[in-house]
């Protein structure tokens, strides 16, 4: 399932699809919520830094486990220094800070590539109980 | 979407009734801030149990909203976070620190009850 992010109400909309995605995967109420603020997270650093780009919702089976994949990419600025990014309280955007290192602790794998200049992709899972 | 606001007695009560964009978020803390000086309102409550998703952004505008209030005299509570978006709040990171939580609008009532209370005793003896 593909949603396109350009403006602020896309965020609301990809958050929901998540939920749904999750509930048909059979997550518990709380894994579903945990999802839906993961991708209000993503999307929302879109809108911010890269004006557009998509998430990418779909299933994911490993060793008979099931879950659920986002895939968040634009191809906006990108972020020069991940390491940084990836820091409790630091923003460049007056934010608290808290959007990408919290995503990963909400999620169970966290990857992220950005090229300065090129774009960032970022891609969590979430594995059922 | 626009987040009703009705008023009781000394009170504002805005309750959430479905997902908000950021841009509804930043609608609603404005209209609140410029609503409780204009009904002269003693205390805010927010009713956020529709919300199945509070991230970053919510949770700053909630903060922000009830910074905000307290700097025009009046107190702020938010009610009806549910518990597996509190569960997902605390896991991001997020605090509503300096921020009144109540479990529902019976709860936040009785608070912003016992505050006006307070405040009227310290006023009978001075």
């Amino acid at each position: 399932m593909r949603v396109s992010i350009d403006c602020d109400s896309d965020v609301v909309a990809a958050r929901q699809k998540g939920r749904e995605l999750a509930s048909q995967c059979g997550f518990p109420s709380t894994d579903m919520a945990v999802v839906a603020t993961a991708i209000s997270e993503l999307a929302r650093n879109i809108v911010r830094y890269a004006v557009r780009g998509e998430i990418i919702l779909r299933l994911v089976q490993n060793n008979g486990k099931r879950g659920i994949e986002v895939v968040a990419s634009d191809d906006g600025p990108g972020i020069p220094d991940v390491g940084l990014a990836m820091q409790d309280g630091y923003s460049t955007s007056g934010g608290l800070g808290l959007g990408l290192p919290g995503t990963r602790r909400l999620m169970d794998d966290f990857e992220i590539t950005s090229d300065f200049g090129k774009g960032t992709r970022v891609i969590v899972r979430r594995w059922r109980r | 979407m626009q987040v009703p606001i009705l008023k009781q007695g000394a009170y504002l009560i805005a309750t959430v009734q479905s997902a908000l964009t950021d841009e509804d978020l930043k609608q609603l803390r404005d209209t609140l801030v410029l609503q409780v000086s204009k009904v002269r309102a003693r205390g805010v409550i927010v009713d956020v149990t529709a919300l199945d998703v509070i991230d970053s952004f919510a949770t700053r505008t909630l903060r922000d909203v009830a910074y905000m209030i307290r700097l025009r005299g009046a107190e702020t509570v938010i009610v009806g976070i549910q518990p597996e978006v509190a569960f997902s709040m605390v896991k991001l990171g997020l605090t509503l620190e300096g921020v009144a939580t109540s479990l529902d609008l019976e709860e936040g009532l009785a608070y912003l009850d016992r505050k006006a209370k307070a405040h009227q005793e310290v006023r009978a003896h001075r």
